[in-house]
């Protein structure tokens, strides 16, 4: 992504929405270490009158693009900003984040049948496909495949890959930016919690912290 | 602007919808960064001017108001002006939580959403079709102005407003045509209202469609030897408290008309504002804990007690207390 952590509000910086909110942790983690945020607060996380919302607020953290929490908004206010681009003339890209149990909102498909017409070539949905929603697998909720099938439909260039793997995601986002007169959706199958034995694919840690006794043995797995 | 109330003669003008449709295609002219979304109704809510003069920063949103919100957020946050518009009921009940995620919440500022067809003067459409809460949802959320203009005069000079003003606004249209109140040039901005009549004994507050109608009353209720103040309360959010203040204390008794449910819109906010200020007795016009129906417009007004006599008759039972109270 084209941005610049000195001058967040530069006209020409990519856009990035996440809109599965609940996900904030790690993106305050990354402005951070981008150099948007002080490190040294990301322990008040979620803490009285920290920059570090319960779900990314604007107010608080200037740099975010959008306040997101009540899923399935994010896909619509990005295709907004990749037509403010196209107005403009500007080279900007608009990167969203989906969940895969946010893309039960009828909203999303709403975005995307809308994106397809307007031919918003310049905007890449990923979806952090990893088939686990608040009260259990995903299949078990409101099952969504045929998945890509469905973007298809919707007018949609499919990428399908493995969500853990970086060089496939740059070559993704590589050959979104060539595609023209079409948005892109990157299906990033993903494995919740990986690289922590016993948080793989658990349902049971989407929407929890870990114990301190947790975190501990996580650490060392991961490291 | 203060004047007798029989100095009005009130002759029919346009709809606030085609007025909204007019100013909006001169701003369009004025201003490259207004950008309109329109959910399939723009020959109903008059943004078809706009689109066809300029067809590029004009986008068909489908009858999908949800994401109409959110794609006009993201244009308002993106450097555009953005005008949202469709059928009251439906960009603001189907919208509403875009509009309080997507646009209130994080304050979008450049962010303008014109609801159409407002209240139960659209007719024969029904009651699916009209928009009866739209003011009181519209207040409850947090930093948005709400607006809702008489006539096309004030239509055209809030839409220029609302465009400049640094903060979501919400913009009231109607859908029949409506009574001229004003001459060109006269001036509105957030927070104001205009004094139409001057008065000692009552003062009538109304808001849109129901202005014309209160200044009808106050020439009955002068007729009749009684003094009644007019006031067009044009912002709803925020309100012009000063002049409520000065209502209270001046006249002690106060009448609020709007077509609109009269237990959730201007007539709380403006009793609340008594409370606090200075105690007058008060009365209310507007639709009660109701739909309506279909209907042509001044029949359903009048069913569903929306008219000037309907305004005198509140005043009576105001002045009625006022007399007892003294």
């Amino acid at each position: 992504m084209r941005h610049d952590p000195k001058n967040p509000h530069w006209e020409d910086r990519d856009r990035f929405i996440l809109s599965k909110g609940h996900g904030c942790p790690a993106l305050y983690a990354v402005l951070a270490e981008a150099g948007y945020t002080p490190v040294d607060q990301l322990k008040t996380l979620r803490k009285l009158g920290s920059i570090y919302q319960g779900h990314p607020d604007r107010r608080f953290l200037p740099a975010l693009e959008a306040s997101t929490g009540s899923l399935g908004q994010g896909l619509s206010i990005g295709v907004g900003m990749a037509l403010a681009a196209r107005l403009d003339g500007r080279r900007y890209r608009t990167y969203v984040v989906l969940g895969d149990g946010e893309s039960q909102e009828g909203q999303i498909w709403e975005a995307a049948m809308f994106a397809a017409y307007h031919k918003v070539d310049n905007l890449v949905a990923i979806v952090d496909y990893n088939k686990i929603q608040l009260d259990g697998f995903v299949k078990d909720i409101m099952e969504l495949e045929p998945f890509a099938d469905k973007w298809r439909s919707f007018g949609w260039h499919v990428i399908e890959l493995n969500g853990h793997d970086i060089p496939a995601l740059k070559k993704a986002f590589a050959e979104a930016e060539t595609l023209k007169g079409r948005p892109t959706v990157v299906i990033a199958h993903t494995i919740k919690g990986k690289g922590v034995s016993f948080m793989e694919n658990e349902p049971k840690y989407h929407g929890i912290a870990p114990t301190p006794e947790e975190v501990e043995l996580a650490l060392k797995e991961l490291a | 602007m203060s004047a007798h109330a029989t100095r009005f003669q009130l002759r029919m003008g346009a709809a606030t919808r085609a007025a909204f449709g007019d100013a909006l295609l001169e701003l369009g002219r004025l201003d490259p960064r207004i950008v309109v979304c329109d959910a399939d109704l723009s020959k109903s809510t008059m943004t078809h001017k706009f689109a066809k003069a300029f067809p590029e920063r004009f986008f068909s949103c489908g009858i999908a108001e949800a994401n109409m919100v959110g794609v006009g957020a993201g244009l308002a946050s993106s450097g555009k002006i953005a005008f949202v518009s469709s059928f009251s009921c439906f960009v603001v009940n189907k919208g509403f939580e875009q509009l309080r995620v997507a646009v209130a919440y994080p304050r979008v500022r450049n962010f303008k959403v014109v609801g159409t067809h407002a209240g139960i003067s659209i007719g024969e459409d029904g009651p699916s079709q009209m928009a009866i809460e739209d003011l009181s949802l519209m207040c409850a959320l947090p930093g948005f102005v709400v607006l809702n203009p008489a006539d096309e005069v004030a239509m055209k000079a809030l839409v220029r407003v609302a465009a400049y003003y640094d903060a979501p606004v919400y913009i009231r249209a109607g859908r029949p045509p409506a009574p001229v109140i004003y001459s060109e040039g006269q001036e509105f901005h957030v927070g104001g209202s205009v004094e139409l009549v001057e008065g000692r004994d009552v003062t009538l507050i109304a808001t849109g469609l129901l202005v014309a109608e209160a200044l009808r009353a106050a020439e009955e209720l002068e007729a009749a030897g009684v003094s009644a103040r007019v006031i067009d309360m044009y912002s709803i959010k925020p309100l012009d408290r000063e002049a409520i203040r000065r209502a209270a204390l001046e006249t002690g008794a106060i009448v609020v008309a709007e077509e609109h449910l009269v237990d959730c819109g201007l007539g709380v906010r403006v009793a609340q504002a008594v409370a606090q200020l200075h105690p007058a007795v008060m009365e209310f016009v507007g639709i009660q804990d109701t739909y309506a129906e279909s209907g042509p417009p001044a029949a359903l007004l009048e069913k569903y007690g929306l008219l000037a006599r309907n305004i005198v008759e509140a005043t009576r039972r105001a002045l009625d207390r006022k007399r007892q109270e003294r």
